[in-house]
């Protein structure tokens, strides 16, 4: 597939940004500047920056709690997602949600989910708007391998199936859910074989290449825009850090070898795509630093601007409950 | 005024806000052939894509009803209180949260409406009234209708809430005749019923019952029957649980001194037990006599027609109650 030289520097500029993004996360976490979970994307940019490219503004995701990376992948605000993590009213969602519900509604975010394999059914919904309307928005599911042992995914997929609903189920094969291996809990060998229980395709891809994620995800796009229905595609990637911050603290025993560890970081998606596109001559190598430099200077502007917004009032408590408001008891 | 059955003044809501309401569309199981009677002729008119017959999926398609709500659609969800612990993640980690967890960002106006298969000899698993236990989480507008009438008004206004909304539709008032008003002899020619407004059922100075759903035509006949000995009993039906209309409940007992409340879910943080502490909270002065919770026992509801009438409330438990508040 030719792709728009354009395009191909949008996904390094949004991978970037998420590996700046997470690495200023990691920083100011362990510096104690916000409580609560995190849980870096680092290693899987290439999954949901491959995956989103194939979107327009006017489709939907939805999440996980592996939670940063799918927004900045579908064009959300860094700024707003830092300060949400600071716990700010500046935040996306006003300091309410934090690391593991960030949600953009303008730009078709509905929010990523803090239990596994929850928003899948609510992704599907979204699917079912555009069949039911007739429009041609398609929604796309992220969850990884632990969620898909989850009764949502076997639910929303036949559901998905049967109505011929125009979603996209991404898996993030990063291989381990928290400590457990998905070859001890996944029945078959590839989550992408489950495709073919709810009768659509399942297609394997090499989730450290974003090219390939973007491909196969544009193909399913059209699919399911044409009215052909679901696809499920599972990227195989790893996660190069630790399941959540602090968690190499307080966890007991190893569950992945350091052999594994270095063998996957030498397969870094950041590095996969740059040789790419220095190869096709569509950036030069000085280019892709420049680009690596500006969404850190980015980071670096967004992480000041959490710092600097204000927390929200006490008296802020109860807003945002409903939307037709009632008196609380 | 035409006498309408419960389960014919839900189907009427329905039509009419699908007819209204291009965004409004049904799914759950077995509706297309209108296996529970509540959705008949939808099909016909409203075709395929806005009548969905589902598969057994409830967390599938609870969340679906969410994802849908979330872009523009109004879904009403058919489904049954025992069947909605099977899709309770949905409602619970989605539905009720949302909102408030993405800042207000996200806007749910679903409705699940969950019958409530209860004293017919359907055992512990199709026997559910569930209420109380979404009273406790956040997020959900909790309807228990009483009668045709506010079956029809509270349904429509259920449609048109821009929050969740679950409808606890009471099985033992499925076959219950009532007035309902013709359209064209109301003021907005249409029957809406606001949220948050209790319904005085009948007038009273002595004693007062709140009754929940079923409950309140337990109380009804409590308060006709005590009148002929010349005892007084106002009762109150609160038709929404969630907003719950405390000021007719607290300036009731401000009058009669006294208070019953008789609920068929299960005694323990029942809607009774709320209501009870409210009371006691902000209208203890009032009270001349202990407050009387007549629930349902604390026990799993059992198949045979010779125990499982003892669990619930009834007249003459409800009748002892009231005359134990008199007694003080």
């Amino acid at each position: 597939m030719d792709i728009d030289r354009d395009l191909l520097l949008l996904m390094l500029r949004r991978m970037w940004m998420i590996r700046n993004f997470e690495l200023k996360v990691m920083e100011v976490h362990s510096a104690g500047e916000f409580a609560g979970g995190a849980h870096p994307y680092i290693g899987e940019e290439a999954v949901a920056v491959g995956a989103c490219a194939a979107l327009e503004d006017t489709d939907y995701i939805a999440g996980n709690h592996r939670s940063h990376g799918h927004p900045i992948a579908k064009g959300g605000r860094v700024d707003k997602a830092m300060a949400e993590l600071y716990g700010r009213t500046d935040g996306y969602c006003k300091g309410k949600g934090g690391s593991m519900h960030l949600a953009d509604y303008s730009i078709g975010i509905l929010g990523e989910s803090g239990i596994l394999g929850s928003s899948v059914p609510v992704a599907v919904g979204a699917a079912l708007a555009a069949s039911i309307k007739g429009e041609k928005f398609v929604s796309l599911a992220f969850f990884g391998d632990g969620a898909s042992n989850q009764g949502a995914l076997h639910e929303s997929m036949n559901l998905a199936s049967v109505w011929s609903l125009p979603i996209i189920f991404i898996c993030e094969n990063n291989q381990y859910a928290v400590t457990t291996s998905y070859a001890e809990t996944v029945a078959v060998e590839h989550v992408s074989d489950r495709a073919s229980a709810y009768n659509m395709p399942g297609i394997l891809v090499d989730g450290q290449d974003a090219i390939a994620m973007y491909e196969a995800t544009a193909a399913a796009v059209s699919r399911a825009r044409a009215g052909d229905g679901p696809s499920l595609i599972e990227g195989l990637t790893y996660r190069f850090e630790e399941h959540s911050l602090g968690l190499g603290r307080v966890r007991r025993g190893e569950y992945r070898t350091q052999e594994e560890i270095d063998t996957w970081r030498k397969r870094d998606p950041l590095d996969i795509l740059e040789q790419n596109i220095i190869a096709q001559g569509v950036a030069t190598r000085k280019e892709c630093d420049d680009i690596n430099a500006e969404t850190a200077e980015e980071v670096e502007k967004a992480t000041e601007f959490a710092r600097n917004s204000p927390f929200p009032e006490p008296s802020d408590l109860f807003d945002d409950m409903w939307a037709d408001p009632i008196a609380f008891p | 005024m035409a006498q309408t059955v419960f389960i014919e003044a839900i189907n009427q809501a329905i039509i009419e806000e699908m007819r209204r309401d291009e965004n409004v569309f049904m799914m759950g199981e077995d509706i297309r052939r209108s296996v529970y009677g509540a959705t008949a002729n939808l099909l016909s008119e409203f075709g395929e894509k806005r009548v969905l017959d589902t598969p057994l999926s409830e967390n599938g398609f609870f969340g679906a009803a969410i994802g849908a709500s979330l872009v523009g659609m109004r879904p009403i969800v058919e489904t049954l209180t025992s069947f909605m612990w099977v899709g309770m993640d949905q409602l619970i980690s989605q539905a009720a949260k949302m909102r408030y967890m993405f800042g207000g960002q996200a806007t749910l106006p679903v409705v699940y409406r969950a019958s409530m298969f209860y004293g017919g000899g359907s055992a512990a698993h199709h026997s559910d009234r569930s209420y109380p236990m979404f009273m406790n989480m956040p997020g959900i507008k909790i309807i228990v209708p009483s009668n045709p009438a506010d079956m029809k008004g509270l349904l429509k206004s259920a449609v048109r809430d821009n929050d969740p909304c679950i409808v606890f539709e009471d099985g033992t008032l499925a076959g219950m005749r009532g007035e309902v008003p013709e359209n064209e002899d109301l003021p907005e020619n249409e029957l809406v019923v606001p949220f948050g407004q209790a319904q005085m059922v009948r007038e009273g100075t002595d004693c007062t019952i709140v009754g929940v759903a079923g409950g309140v035509n337990i109380a009804a006949s409590v308060s006709d029957q005590l009148a002929q000995e010349g005892i007084s009993v106002e009762v109150i039906d609160p038709r929404t649980l969630v907003p719950l209309d405390k000021k007719m409940i607290l300036s009731s007992v401000e009058k009669t001194g006294r208070l019953v409340i008789t609920d068929p879910a299960h005694k323990v943080c029942s809607a009774a037990s709320e209501i009870a502490s409210i009371v006691a909270e902000e209208g203890f002065w009032s009270l001349q006599a202990p407050i009387q919770k007549v629930a349902s026992e604390q026990v799993h509801i059992p198949y045979t027609p010779a125990l499982e009438p003892h669990v619930y409330p009834d007249v003459e438990k409800v009748t002892a109650a009231v005359r134990r508040t008199l007694e003080s």
